[in-house]
């Protein structure tokens, strides 16, 4: 079915939400046009209403949305004026959606042939082993190991990279039209990412199917995109081919995203250590996580812990502020031996090492104003009261640059990186020697994670605190780290100068690490899937 | 004299109020809220306030002496006795009167000690873990077990009957329930990273309990409240009935329901006036425990 031309026109789309009861406009006349076979690419910040663009393409609005205006024209049709029924019988067949969390998408009860086959089986196709022997193929096109019996795991069987992939077979069960990706590979590690972005681009390529690509990240979706529109605030910024708009953006705003990578700093050399962890090692369970790691943290420095989920980074963290007892090993703080657990460490020493939570949603309890969240820790470690501590919250919130006024708010009623600059905040209300920053910037749009690690780093320089900065993202680790320790597996595999690390890996594995960051170049995962297949 | 700057006076009143510290600034809010709530719920809150006026004003309001003989036995309804009399020529509308005030009063003091005892042990149990978490949640299985009624009513005839012992009683077993409610919701918050970060400020683990957890739970604690309320009341009626609650001549519905029951074979409804007063409560108070959830939910009408 070769048919060229127009699959989906969207004129002057126009879409309202509802906040506090008021409908304010959040699409604000967007207009694109996608050919058969074609991948635009919806790039912006949150807020911009591209994943609400997104769902338009099949004719949904989420609860609280509604469309006031303009058409999304499907072969013509205009789904908005399309009766439930219609719509039903369009997506999942014609028209499919890949949502960003795959874990949240299947039912843990049921196997994913199961699953794959039912898709089909509402939409009418009843041959049982003939739905099998398509998942079957489509498991293979999309680089699943061992195709054949992949379908029989209970989705808690396979990997999130697996199982994102397994979703976007569903989404290719009914040979679709037009797939909507909505920041599929967002949760995911980059080396996990690789995988899943030669899925899709495979899928895409192999077949006449369209495709609406969202998500916050310039350089992948340079990958998989013929052309890019970027958007902002309900509003198209620009739109261009892909190459055109990498080299000569035309606006303002996509040059900022363009360069919203951090910028870089030089290497320092330290003198002496903060934190010494000799031979540590930890378990949940009988499960080891740690296992007998060294790292010394330079005083006054910044370090970055790098390695991809599960390798037990996180649980670093939680062992070192005393979340965790270790199994063995010691933590020297400063010259002293740290108490295995919070219970036995003093609460001078508790104030002396902080810990900034990855996500500042959990980090913050709801039910508490900024200003007492800020508060507290003046209390509890230096009596500060009342009208003082009002006056030092008012101070503390100037230097994380946010508003005094916002000492008023509910943590609800802030944004993402609002809500991260309060979290900052509590750990600079204590006055510590030691920050630890649990992927810190990895939950926020790129240009207000420049922010946030601008923030830090001004904080440095002034105060000469020390940082321990976990991350997976190689280009923060680039712009702040002065050492660099890699793990995996719960053990350290490589821990020197950034440079050395970075520019010289001596592991095959930081090597794949390093090679698995998405370039802003369209043909960057060309050339590494090429040298990949290659290697084997 | 109370200087609202004074952090341990804002941090009494957050502790107790369902919404937030400013009390006084929200209040024009609720009211609001109070307009804007559906007929049901303005209908529940009515019946509620009318039981709590009955309650309070009894001896004022009613026509005759609690435990007073005035009449004939059974007399008929007429415009002497409003209700006719009861087994012993006593008032029915007296006795439904001071009744409310009784069975009421004991109902919202055993639900409350209720909530008091499970309530902290549920989110001690959940904060703590380990084999405290262990120690009392096998004891709560082990005393869940045992049927409620016939557990009070063996508790009673021990420890003899008496309106302390009687409420007791009651909270004893109701805070079972409210123990596996509060300790399954506190868990839900104490995997949140905020409870962490208090762990690793050094905050006890009453602190912990009383300000991070406890906020965060209580929307669906008042609601069950509403709900254990009208429990705590049917059970107290059927204890009655049954002879071990509240004790002659003290007014109650459940035994009031037991003493006239003969009536009901004369084609006499009046025996069932005092649980028609137990239904319509039960409602109302339900009535009322749907529109806090609908709005402490966050669900909008309509969706």
């Amino acid at each position: 079915m070769t048919k060229a031309g127009i699959l989906l026109n969207v004129n002057g789309l126009r879409i309202e939400g509802e906040s506090g009861g008021r409908w304010q406009e959040i699409v604000k006349g967007v207009s694109l046009r996608l050919d058969r076979g074609e991948v635009l690419g919806l790039i912006g910040e949150s807020g911009a209403g591209k994943s609400t663009i997104g769902l338009a393409a099949l004719g949904y609005a989420r609860p609280g949305c509604r469309f006031s205006g303009g058409q999304v024209l499907f072969e013509g049709r205009d789904l908005l004026r399309m009766s439930e029924s219609e719509l039903r019988r369009l997506r999942g067949m014609r028209i499919a959606y890949v949502a960003q969390s795959a874990a949240a998408f299947f039912n843990p009860a049921h196997r994913l042939i199961d699953q794959f086959i039912e898709v089909l089986a509402v939409h009418g196709f009843s041959d049982r082993a003939a739905a099998a022997a398509k998942a079957c193929n489509l498991y293979a096109c999309l680089g699943l190991p061992d195709p054949a019996r992949f379908g029989q795991r209970y989705p808690h069987q396979v990997s999130g990279g697996q199982l994102q992939r397994a979703m976007i077979a569903m989404a290719m069960a009914g040979d679709p039209d037009l797939i909507v990706f909505d920041e599929p590979t967002t949760a995911l590690d980059v080396t996990t990412q690789v995988g899943v972005l030669a899925a899709v681009r495979s899928a895409v390529r192999g077949s006449e199917t369209a495709a609406l690509y969202i998500t916050h990240d310039l350089a992948v979706v340079a990958q998989v995109a013929d052309r890019i529109m970027v958007l902002r605030q309900g509003e198209m910024v620009e739109e261009a081919e892909t190459q055109t708009l990498l080299r000569t953006p035309g606006q303002d705003y996509t040059r900022r995203l363009l360069t919203a990578d951090p910028t870089i700093r030089r290497e320092r050399a330290a003198d002496g250590h903060l934190l010494e962890i000799d031979n540590l090692s930890a378990s949940y369970g009988a499960r080891r996580v740690l296992d007998g790691i060294s790292i010394r943290v330079p005083k006054g420095r910044t370090m970055a812990i790098v390695g991809e989920s599960g390798s037990g980074k996180s649980t670093l963290a939680r062992v070192i502020t005393g979340l965790l007892a270790p199994d063995t090993g010691t933590l020297r703080f400063d010259g002293a031996v740290l108490g295995r657990g919070t219970g036995q460490r003093a609460s001078e020493t508790l104030r002396r090492i902080q810990l900034i939570h990855q996500m500042p949603d959990t980090a913050l309890n709801p039910r508490q104003k900024v200003s007492e969240i800020l508060g507290r820790p003046l209390t509890l470690y230096n009596g500060v009261k009342g009208e003082a501590a009002a006056e030092q919250v008012a101070r503390l919130l100037e230097q994380v640059e946010l508003s005094p006024a916002l000492g008023d708010r509910f943590p609800g009623e802030l944004s993402g990186g609002q809500k991260q600059r309060v979290c900052i905040a509590r750990a600079i209300a204590a006055d510590p020697d030691l920050i630890i920053c649990d992927e810190v910037t990895s939950g926020l749009d790129p240009l207000v994670a420049e922010g946030i690690l601008d923030l830090l780093s001004d904080m440095q320089k002034q105060s000469g605190k020390t940082y321990l900065f976990i991350t997976h993202d190689l280009k923060i680790v680039a712009a702040i780290a002065d050492t660099v320790v890699v793990m995996k597996n719960g053990e350290v595999i490589e821990q020197d100068g950034r440079d050395a690390v970075l520019k010289s890996p001596r592991n095959d594995y930081t090597k794949r690490l390093i090679a698995s960051v998405p370039q802003m170049d369209h043909g960057w995962l060309d050339t590494l899937t090429a040298r990949s297949s290659a290697d084997k | 004299m109370l200087l609202p700057k004074e952090p341990s006076m804002t941090v009494l009143a957050r502790g107790s109020a369902v919404s937030s510290a400013t009390g006084g600034r929200l209040s024009p809010k609720w009211l609001k809220a109070l307009a804007a709530a559906p007929l049901s719920a303005k209908l529940g809150l009515f019946i509620v306030i009318f039981y709590v006026g009955l309650a309070l004003l009894a001896p004022w309001i009613s026509p005759y002496g609690e435990a007073e003989i005035v009449g004939p036995q059974f007399s008929a309804w007429s415009s002497e006795f409003l209700l006719g009399t009861d087994n012993l020529g006593r008032d029915m509308l007296t006795r439904l009167i001071f009744g409310a005030r009784n069975t009421v009063g004991i109902a919202f003091a055993a639900t409350l000690l209720a909530f008091a005892v499970g309530g902290t042990l549920g989110i001690f149990s959940a904060v703590a873990g380990g084999w405290p978490d262990h120690l009392l949640s096998r004891t709560v299985d082990v005393l869940m077990a045992i049927p409620q009624l016939i557990f009070s009513m063996f508790l009673l005839t021990i420890f003899g009957m008496s309106i302390p012992v009687l409420i007791v009683v009651i909270a004893l077993v109701d805070s079972t329930r409210v123990f596996r409610l509060a300790r399954a919701l506190a868990m839900n918050v104490t995997v949140m990273d905020y409870i962490d970060v208090a762990r690793l400020r050094g905050e006890s683990w009453l602190w912990i309990m009383r300000r991070e957890i406890l906020p965060n739970i209580l929307s669906p604690l008042v609601a069950e409240f509403g709900l254990r309320f009208c429990f705590v009341f049917l059970m107290i009626s059927a204890l009655s009935f049954l002879g071990l609650g509240i004790q002659p001549p003290t007014a109650d519905w459940g035994s009031m329901v037991r003493d006239n029951a003969t009536l009901i074979t004369y084609g006499d409804i009046s025996p069932l006036l005092p649980a028609a007063a137990i239904a319509v409560l039960t409602i109302g108070i339900n009535y009322v425990v749907d529109w806090f959830l609908d709005k402490s939910s966050g669900l909008r009408e309509g969706q």
